[in-house]
C-alpha cells in the first residue's frame, strides 16, 4: 500500500505540471489542445540534454525549453494569424509526437540514472506518512510549489488579475488597454514549458528512459484536469491524486487485489471529467470557466 | 444649473480636426471637428448612424481615423490604443458594458488603476462614494448587479482614474431618473473641477439639463453647434434630422382590412428591452412604422413577431384573424408573413453560403415547388439591381447595401401579405435605400401591409402611414403620419413628454401608452403589472411616471375610432386623415 501511495504521488507530478501550465493559458482565454505534443518534445529534450551533458538540472531546463518552443509555434499560427485553435493544437501535438520520435531515434533503449531522492529523517524515518509524502525527488516538490505559486499569483497579483481580466472579456481588456496579445502569448509560452517540464519529469525520473509516444496520453488527460478542476490551481492537487490513482491502480491491480477491469481505470478518468462538467453545469453559480476560452480575438481598427 | 465656466479665457483641452473614418463603403465620419475645454461640458448629438459611437471610439484609441488629426492641449496626438487615451487622461463610459463579469466590483476597478492594493481601492470608492453618492459592493461579482449597478461599476471605473476628459456614450439608458439626476449632480461637480465632458445621447432634455455646450453631427459630418440651454428643443431635433424635404409619401388610398393584429403582447427577454403590453394592427396597403430609439423593445418585438420567440397566447398576434402567435417563424411564413431582421449577416443571411444558399435560408417548408434556387437567386439579383460578383458569390463578399437589397428582394420575391422589416435602410447609401422604400411602397400598393421597425425618422416620414413609438419596451398610440411632426416624434422616442415641447398648445396630452383597442382588457389593468420577469427593477412602470406630469391618467378612449385625431402642433392644419378600421368591408383574398 505504501508503494502505490508513493506511486501515486510520483504519477501525479507530470499530471500538475502539465495541468497548471495548461490552467494558465486557459484562464487567458486561449484553448491549447498541444499539451500531449509538448509533453514529448519536453520529454525527448530533456533525456537527450541530460544523457549528453550527464546534468539533471540541464535536463530539466532543455524540456522547459522545448515545450515552450512549441507553443512558440501555437502563439504564432493561432494568437498571431488567429488560426482555429482546436485545429492549432491538434496539430502541434500531432507533430510533437513526430517530432520527438525523430529526435530520439537514437536515444531509444539507453537509460538514465534516476534523481536523487530526499532522504527522510531519521527522526521520522517510522512515520509511513512522511515516508509517501518527503521520499521524493526534487520535481515533486517543485510541481508542488508551482502550483501554489500560481494560484497565489493568478488571486492575489495584478499581472494575475489582468490574465483573468483578458480570459473574460477580451473586448472589454482591450478597451480598458490591457495588451490581450501579449498578456495571452505569455501564458501560453509558460504553459508551454511547464507540460515541457511534465514531459521532462517523465523521461527523467518516471521511467528513466526515452521511448516513442512515451507520455501516453498524459497530455490529454492533463487536459482534462483543467476541467476536472474547474480552473481553481489548488483544486488541480485533487484532481492529479485521483486521475493518477486511478493510474496506478493499473500497476497494482494483483498486490492490492483491485478488481476492476484495467480499461475502465484507463477510462475514469475521463469519467470524472464528465462528470466534473455535469456538476459544474447544475453549479448555480458561475465556475470560473473564462468566459473567452477559445474565442479568436482580433483587434478592431 | 449654472456652469461655473463663465470666466473668459476658455481653455481648449482636447480638439479634433477633420476626423474621417470609413468602414468598407460606409462612411462613419466624413468631417468632424470640434472642440471641448477644461471644465465644459459637451454634448455630442445626433441620430443613430450619425456617427458619435465611432467618433468617441477614435477618441479612446479603439478606433483609428482614417484622416485628421487630435489636438490634447493645443498639441497634435496619436492616440493608438485605449492604453495611451488612458495615459493622456481620457475616460470613456461606454455605451455597452465593458465590465469583466467573472471579476468583482473590486477587481474591476483595479484593472483601472496604476497600482494594486485592496485597501487603496477601498478607500477610493468610499471616497467617490461619499462624495458622489456611488456606492458600490467591492466583494460582489460583477455578473450578480443589476444593470444600473453595472452601468455605476462603469462609471465609478472611469471617475477613479480622475480623467481630464471623461467620455459618456448614452450613461443613462438603465438608470432610473432618479440614478441619472444623481450621476447629473456628479458630473457637475467634476466639470467644476475643471473636468471637461463629452456627453452622447438621445435624450434632448438631459443635453439640457446637463450640457453648456452641443454639437450636432448627421451623416458623419457636424451640422452645427449650440448652446442646448437657449435653443428649443424642437430646433435641434430638426437639426438632427435635417429637413425632410419633399415626402414621397402616398396618399393612403389603398388602405384596407387589418391583416395583422397584435394583441397586448408581452414578451419578457432576458437581456434587452422586453415589451409590456404593446398593441397594433397593420392593414392592408399600408405602411406602419414603429419608431423608437435603439434599444427600446425592438429586438424583442421583431422576434415576437417574426416567431424567434413564440408568445404566451396565441392570440396576441394574429393574421388575418388566425392566431399565429405560438407558430414558429417557418409555420408563419406559410400563412403569408415575410420577415427581414436588422442584422445583415448572421441573422438574414450566412456569410459563407451562396447567394441561391441563403435563398433556401427563408423558402425552406413552403409550398409551391422552387424550380432552381439559382435561376431565382439570379432574378432577384436582376430586379433588385443587387452588384455582387458574377455567378453565386457568398453572402459576405457582398457590401452592406447590395446585401440589403437582395434580402429584401429576397422576401418582396414572395409576394407576402405582410412584411415585417427592422431598419430596411440601416448603413445604405442613399441611392439604394430610396430604391428600397420604392420597393416597400410599391408592396403596399399591391395590398401587403408592412410593418417597419425603424429609427429613422426621415424615413419613416418619407414612407409611412401610420407611426407607433416604442419606448422602454412600451408601445405609443398609432398616429397618423399627418399629425405629427419630426420634432413630435423625436420628443415621443426620447421619452420627454408633449408638454415639453414648447409650440405645443396647454390641453393636457395623455403619455403615450399601449393603445386600447374595443377587445382590450388591459384599460382598466395598470401597466406595472406587464412582464412580471424584469431583469434590472429600472424599468418598471414607476420610474415612467416619475418623469411624466403628476396628473394625466389616460381617459379611457371610446373604442372604434381608434387612429387619434389630432391637432398640428405648429397651428397650420394639416389634412386629418382618420381612417377607419374596417375600410374594405370584404376582406380581401389572396
Amino acid at each position: 500500500m505504501e508503494a502505490f501511495l508513493i506511486a501515486v504521488i510520483v504519477a501525479a507530478t507530470p499530471f500538475l505540471f502539465a495541468a497548471t501550465g495548461e490552467l494558465v493559458a486557459e484562464r487567458s482565454g486561449v484553448l491549447n489542445l498541444g499539451v500531449e505534443g509538448m509533453m514529448l518534445l519536453g520529454a525527448v529534450a530533456a533525456f537527450a540534454t541530460a544523457l549528453t551533458t550527464g546534468s539533471s538540472l540541464m535536463g530539466i531546463a532543455a524540456g522547459a525549453a522545448a515545450g515552450m518552443a512549441g507553443a512558440f509555434l501555437f502563439v504564432i499560427v493561432a494568437l498571431g494569424f488567429t488560426a482555429n485553435q482546436a485545429a492549432t493544437g491538434l496539430a502541434l501535438t500531432i507533430f510533437g509526437t513526430g517530432a520527438s520520435g525523430l529526435i530520439g531515434k537514437d536515444f531509444v533503449g539507453q537509460a538514465l540514472a534516476p534523481m536523487p531522492k530526499f532522504t527522510v529523517p531519521e527522526a521520522l524515518a517510522d512515520n509511513a506518512a512522511a515516508r509517501i509524502l518527503l521520499a521524493h525527488d526534487g520535481m515533486v516538490f517543485g510541481a508542488v510549489a508551482l502550483v501554489i505559486l500560481v494560484w497565489a499569483w493568478l488571486n492575489f497579483t495584478r499581472t494575475g488579475l489582468r490574465l483573468r481580466a483578458v480570459g473574460d472579456d477580451h473586448g472589454s481588456a482591450q478597451a480598458l488597454g490591457l495588451g490581450v496579445l501579449k498578456v495571452r502569448s505569455l501564458a501560453v509560452l509558460f504553459g508551454g514549458a511547464c507540460a515541457g517540464l511534465g514531459g521532462a519529469y517523465l523521461s527523467l525520473v518516471y521511467t528513466p528512459l526515452w521511448a516513442e509516444d512515451m507520455t501516453a496520453g498524459r497530455g490529454w488527460i492533463a487536459l482534462a484536469l483543467v476541467v476536472f478542476a474547474s480552473w481553481r490551481p489548488l483544486r488541480l492537487f485533487i484532481g492529479a491524486l485521483i486521475f493518477a490513482a486511478f493510474d496506478q491502480a493499473r500497476n497494482y491491480r494483483e498486490t492490492l487485489d483491485i478488481d476492476i477491469p484495467s480499461q475502465f481505470l484507463s477510462m475514469a478518468p475521463y469519467l470524472a471529467t464528465i462528470i466534473a462538467l455535469v456538476v459544474i453545469s447544475l453549479a448555480s453559480r458561475r465556475s470560473d470557466a473564462p468566459a473567452c476560452l477559445g474565442r479568436d480575438f482580433r483587434p478592431d481598427r | 444649473m449654472t456652469s461655473g465656466n463663465a470666466t473668459p479665457p476658455r481653455s481648449v483641452l482636447f480638439e479634433a480636426r477633420s476626423i474621417a473614418k470609413s468602414f468598407g463603403d460606409v462612411h462613419a465620419n466624413r468631417d468632424i471637428s470640434l472642440d471641448v475645454a477644461m471644465g465644459e461640458k459637451l454634448a455630442l448629438l445626433g441620430e443613430n448612424g450619425a456617427g458619435k459611437s465611432t467618433f468617441v471610439k477614435m477618441i479612446d484609441g479603439v478606433l483609428r481615423p482614417d484622416r485628421g488629426e487630435f489636438l490634447w492641449r493645443g498639441k497634435p496626438v496619436s492616440i493608438s490604443s485605449p492604453a495611451v487615451a488612458r495615459q493622456l487622461g481620457i475616460g470613456m463610459v461606454f455605451q455597452h458594458f465593458s465590465t469583466f463579469e467573472a471579476l468583482t466590483v473590486g477587481e474591476n476597478l483595479a484593472l483601472a488603476l496604476p497600482k494594486l492594493s485592496k485597501r487603496a481601492i477601498g478607500k477610493k470608492a468610499a471616497e467617490l462614494s461619499d462624495k458622489y453618492g456611488l456606492t458600490l459592493r467591492l466583494s460582489r461579482r460583477v455578473e450578480a448587479l443589476s444593470a444600473g449597478e453595472k452601468q455605476r461599476v462603469e462609471i465609478v471605473r472611469a471617475l477613479i482614474q480622475t480623467p481630464k476628459l471623461l467620455i459618456l456614450d448614452e450613461p443613462t439608458s438603465v438608470l432610473t431618473p432618479q440614478e441619472a439626476d444623481r450621476l447629473f449632480e456628479t458630473l457637475d461637480a467634476l466639470a467644476a473641477d475643471g473636468m471637461a465632458l463629452i456627453y452622447i445621447s438621445h435624450r434632448l432634455p438631459e443635453i439640457r439639463q446637463l450640457c453648456d455646450r452641443a454639437t450636432i453631427l448627421r451623416q458623419g459630418a457636424v451640422v452645427a453647434t449650440c448652446d442646448p440651454k437657449t435653443t428649443p428643443l424642437s430646433q435641434i431635433a430638426e437639426m438632427m434630422i435635417g429637413k425632410t424635404a419633399d415626402p414621397i409619401r402616398r396618399t393612403g388610398s389603398y388602405v384596407g382590412a387589418a391583416r395583422l393584429k397584435v394583441d397586448n403582447l408581452s414578451i419578457s427577454v432576458p437581456e434587452g428591452t422586453s415589451l409590456k403590453k404593446i398593441s397594433f394592427n397593420a392593414r392592408r396597403g399600408e405602411i406602419l412604422a414603429i419608431a423608437g430609439v435603439a434599444g427600446e423593445g425592438q429586438e424583442a418585438l421583431f422576434s415576437a413577431l417574426s416567431g424567434e420567440i413564440p408568445a404566451r397566447r396565441a392570440k396576441s398576434i394574429t393574421l388575418s384573424d388566425k392566431p399565429i402567435g405560438a407558430m414558429g417563424p417557418t409555420r408563419r411564413r406559410r400563412l403569408g408573413i415575410a420577415f427581414a431582421p436588422e442584422q445583415r449577416l448572421g441573422h438574414a443571411a450566412v456569410g459563407d453560403f451562396p447567394l441561391s444558399e441563403n435563398l433556401r435560408i427563408t423558402r425552406h417548408g413552403l409550398r409551391g415547388g422552387e424550380t432552381s434556387l439559382k435561376a431565382r437567386a439570379a432574378k432577384i439579383r436582376e430586379a433588385f439591381d443587387v452588384r455582387a460578383g458574377a455567378g453565386d458569390p457568398k453572402a459576405a463578399t457582398l457590401s452592406g447595401g447590395n446585401l440589403q437589397k437582395f434580402v429584401m428582394g429576397r422576401e418582396i420575391d414572395r409576394e407576402p401579405e405582410v412584411f415585417v422589416v427592422a431598419q430596411p435602410t440601416w448603413g445604405v447609401d442613399a441611392g439604394a435605400a430610396s430604391f428600397i422604400r420604392n420597393e416597400l411602397m410599391r408592396m403596399t400598393e399591391k395590398g401587403a401591409a408592412v410593418v417597419v421597425i425603424s429609427q429613422d425618422l426621415e424615413e419613416i416620414f418619407q414612407i409611412a402611414d401610420r407611426v407607433a413609438v416604442l419606448h422602454r419596451g412600451e408601445l405609443s398610440e398609432t398616429f397618423a403620419i399627418d399629425a405629427l411632426t419630426p420634432e413630435r416624434i423625436g420628443l415621443l422616442m426620447s421619452g420627454s413628454d408633449i408638454a415639453d415641447l414648447e409650440m405645443v398648445d396647454n390641453t393636457p396630452e395623455p403619455r403615450p401608452q399601449p393603445k386600447l383597442v374595443a377587445s382590450n382588457d388591459a384599460a382598466s389593468v395598470p401597466p406595472a403589472s406587464a412582464s412580471a420577469v424584469l431583469s434590472e427593477p429600472v424599468r418598471t412602470v414607476e420610474t415612467e411616471t416619475a418623469s411624466a406630469p403628476p396628473s394625466t391618467p389616460a381617459p379611457p378612449k371610446p373604442p372604434p375610432p381608434q387612429a387619434p385625431t389630432r391637432l398640428s402642433t405648429r397651428g397650420t392644419t394639416s389634412v386629418q386623415w382618420t381612417p377607419p378600421e374596417s375600410f374594405h368591408p370584404v376582406r380581401p383574398e389572396q
